[in-house]
C-alpha cells in the first residue's frame, strides 16, 4: 500500500493531466458534434448562411421564400383518406387552417414574375392539439437529390459581384456534374406557371409515411389541386410586381377559393428517398377533401407570419420518409426561424417593404 | 445520529449518476441537432423533448430528497472559499437543471410548436403564443445549456481534483455507499 501511494503520489503532474484531458475531452466532444471542428462538414447553419452571403440578409425575413402572404381558412375531409392515416385530419370533419402562399429566394420584395415557381405552406390545427405542417412548392419535383446538392447549388448560384446575377458558367457547371437535377428542369420547362397562386397546384415534394389504425405504413405524396382551370400569366400582369397577391386579394373578394388535397400512393418499387423522382402517372390517387382558403392578410401582421412551416411537424399518422432532404429542410427552417424572431424580437416588426405596401 | 453520513443515500447516488448520463447525452443530442442536416436531425429532435420531460421530474425529485436529506459535510480543512464555490455551483447545477426544460418548453410553446412527446402523446403550451418571449427563451436555451455544460465540466474537474489529488473521500462520498 505504502509502496502504491508513494508511486501514485510521485505523479501528481499526471493526475493533474488526467483532469484537463478529461475536460478537454467532453469540450472537444461538444465542439465537434456542433461542427466547429470540421469547417467542411454541412450543417443547418451552413445552409442559412450561404443564403444570406447570396441576397444579403433582410431581417426579419425568412431566408427563403422571404415573399409571401399569409391566408386562412379551413380542410374538409371526406374521410377517403383515413383508411391510410390515423391523424385526425383525414377523420371526416373540419380542421381549421393557417397557410401561406410565396415565391423562392430571400428578397422579401423580388418581382413576382422573378421566378416561375410559387409556393404553398399550411398549418393544418386538429381539434387534439396535434399539428400537420407542409411546405409545397408548385413543382412535384425537386432540383436536387441531397442536402449536400442543395448547398453546391447554393454555391453556384452565388451572384457574381460584377453582374449581380449568378454567374451561367458556374450554374452550368453544376447542372453538368449534377444530371439529377434534369428531371426538374425539364418539367419547369413544359409547365409555364399558372396566371396566379389560385390556379396552380402544390406539391410536398418529398415523400411522406402515412400509418393507418393498425399501424401499417403506406408510402405516399401529396398535392394540393385547384379547382380554378389553369391559364397562363398575363403578359400585361408581369410587369407588377406584386400580381400574385393583388389577384389573390381580388379572388377573395368574390369568396373562397377550393383545392383538393389528392393522396398519391406509392407502390413497393418506387423510391421515396428521392425528391428528383417522379412516381409513374398511374399509382392510386385519392382525393382525401377540399381545401379552402377565405381570406388573405399581408406577412408582415398575418397569423403565417411567426410560423415555421417546418415539414416534419406532423400528427401522429404521419412520418418523415427516408428522403435526406427532410431532415436538412427541417433543420435549416429552424435556424431561419430562430434568426428571423431574433431579429424581429430585436428590431420590432420586420420593415414593410414599398411593394408590399402598396399590395396592402 | 451521533456521527453525520459520510455517503449521499442510495437514492441520490441513483439520481445523480443517471441524471449525469442524461444530462451530458442531452447536451450531446441538443447541439447536434440543431447542426445535422442528416436523418440523424430527425431522431436527435424525437429523443430530446421526452428526454428533457423526463430530466425535469428527476430534477424535482432530486431536489426534494436534497432538501430533506441535505449532503455529507465537506472535510472541514478546505477553506470557506472553496466550500463556498462548492454550495454554489450545487445551487446553479439544480436550477439549470429545472430550468433548462422548463424553457425548452415554454420556447416551443411560445413558438406555437406542439410539444410532441410520443405519437400522440404531447403536452399542453405553457405560455402563450409569442414571438418575442419565443426569440428569448430560444436564445436562453442555447446560452444556459453552454453555461450548464461549463458548470458540469468545472463540477467533474473538482469532484476528480478531490478523488485522485486530495482523496479526502469527496468523490466517493458520491462514488460508493459507506463500507
Amino acid at each position: 500500500m505504502t509502496n502504491s501511494k508513494s508511486r501514485a503520489s510521485r505523479c501528481i503532474p499526471c493526475r493533474f493531466a488526467s483532469i484537463g484531458v478529461a475536460a478537454l475531452t467532453l469540450a472537444g466532444g461538444i465542439a465537434y458534434t456542433a461542427g466547429w471542428l470540421t469547417p467542411s462538414r454541412l450543417t443547418a447553419y451552413r445552409i442559412i448562411d450561404q443564403f444570406q452571403t447570396n441576397a444579403g440578409t433582410h431581417p426579419g425575413y425568412r431566408r427563403n421564400h422571404a415573399k409571401g402572404l399569409c391566408v386562412e381558412g379551413y380542410f374538409d375531409s371526406n374521410g377517403n383518406a383515413a383508411s391510410l392515416s390515423r391523424a385526425q385530419v383525414f377523420a371526416l370533419g373540419r380542421t381549421p387552417i393557417i397557410g401561406r402562399f410565396a415565391i423562392p429566394g430571400s428578397n422579401p420584395s423580388a418581382p413576382d414574375a422573378s421566378v416561375p415557381i410559387r409556393s404553398m405552406a399550411l398549418l393544418f390545427m386538429q381539434r387534439d392539439g396535434q399539428q400537420w405542417r407542409t411546405g409545397m412548392n408548385s413543382t412535384p419535383l425537386f432540383p436536387v437529390h441531397t442536402p449536400e446538392q442543395f448547398y453546391q447549388q447554393l454555391l453556384a448560384a452565388k451572384p457574381d459581384p460584377q453582374t449581380g446575377k449568378p454567374d451561367p458558367a458556374k450554374m452550368k457547371a453544376f447542372y453538368a456534374a449534377n444530371p439529377e437535377t434534369r428531371p426538374f428542369q425539364e418539367w419547369v420547362k413544359t409547365h409555364p406557371a399558372s396566371s396566379g397562386l389560385e390556379n396552380s397546384a402544390y406539391y410536398s415534394i418529398n415523400a411522406f409515411r402515412f400509418i393507418d389504425a393498425t399501424g401499417r405504413e403506406h408510402a405516399v405524396r401529396w398535392s394540393v389541386e385547384p379547382e380554378t382551370a389553369y391559364a397562363p400569366v398575363d403578359p400585361r400582369e408581369k410587369s407588377d410586381p406584386d400580381f400574385l397577391s393583388k389577384q389573390l386579394d381580388e379572388q377573395f373578394k368574390h369568396g373562397s377559393v377550393r383545392w383538393h388535397l389528392v393522396v398519391t400512393v406509392a407502390n413497393a418499387s418506387d423510391p421515396t428517398n428521392d425528391a428528383t423522382l417522379q412516381w409513374p402517372a398511374d399509382r392510386q390517387r385519392i382525393d382525401a377533401g377540399t381545401v379552402v382558403l377565405e381570406r388573405s392578410t399581408p406577412q408582415a401582421d398575418g397569423v403565417c407570419r411567426d410560423v415555421n412551416f417546418d415539414p416534419t411537424v406532423l400528427p401522429d399518422g404521419i412520418k418523415p420518409s427516408d428522403d435526406p432532404l427532410l431532415a436538412a429542410r427541417s433543420a435549416a427552417y429552424a435556424v431561419s426561424y430562430q434568426r428571423r424572431t431574433r431579429e424581429e424580437a430585436l428590431h420590432a416588426a420586420p420593415a414593410t417593404p414599398k411593394s408590399e405596401q402598396n399590395a396592402s | 445520529m451521533t456521527n453525520s453520513p459520510r455517503h449521499f443515500s442510495t437514492l441520490a447516488r441513483w439520481l445523480h449518476w443517471t441524471m449525469a448520463v442524461l444530462i451530458l447525452a442531452m447536451l450531446f443530442i441538443g447541439v447536434g441537432m440543431v447542426a445535422t442536416v442528416s436523418h440523424a436531425h430527425e431522431t436527435l429532435i424525437a429523443l430530446h423533448r421526452p428526454l428533457g420531460v423526463a430530466l425535469l421530474v428527476l430534477a424535482l425529485i432530486r431536489a426534494g430528497v436534497r432538501l430533506k436529506n441535505g449532503s455529507p459535510a465537506l472535510p472541514s480543512e478546505i477553506p470557506a472559499i472553496q466550500q463556498f464555490a462548492a454550495r454554489a455551483s450545487h445551487l446553479v447545477l439544480y436550477a439549470l437543471f429545472i430550468a433548462m426544460p422548463l424553457i425548452g418548453w415554454a420556447m416551443l410553446s411560445a413558438g406555437g410548436y406542439p410539444i410532441t412527446l410520443f405519437n400522440a402523446w404531447h403536452l399542453p403550451a405553457i405560455v402563450p403564443q409569442n414571438v418575442d418571449l419565443f426569440a428569448l427563451l430560444r436564445a436562453l436555451h442555447t446560452w444556459l445549456a453552454f453555461a450548464l455544460f461549463a458548470t458540469i465540466l468545472a463540477h467533474i474537474a473538482a469532484a476528480l481534483f478531490h478523488g485522485l489529488i486530495r482523496r479526502d473521500g469527496v468523490f466517493s462520498s458520491m462514488a460508493r455507499g459507506q463500507r
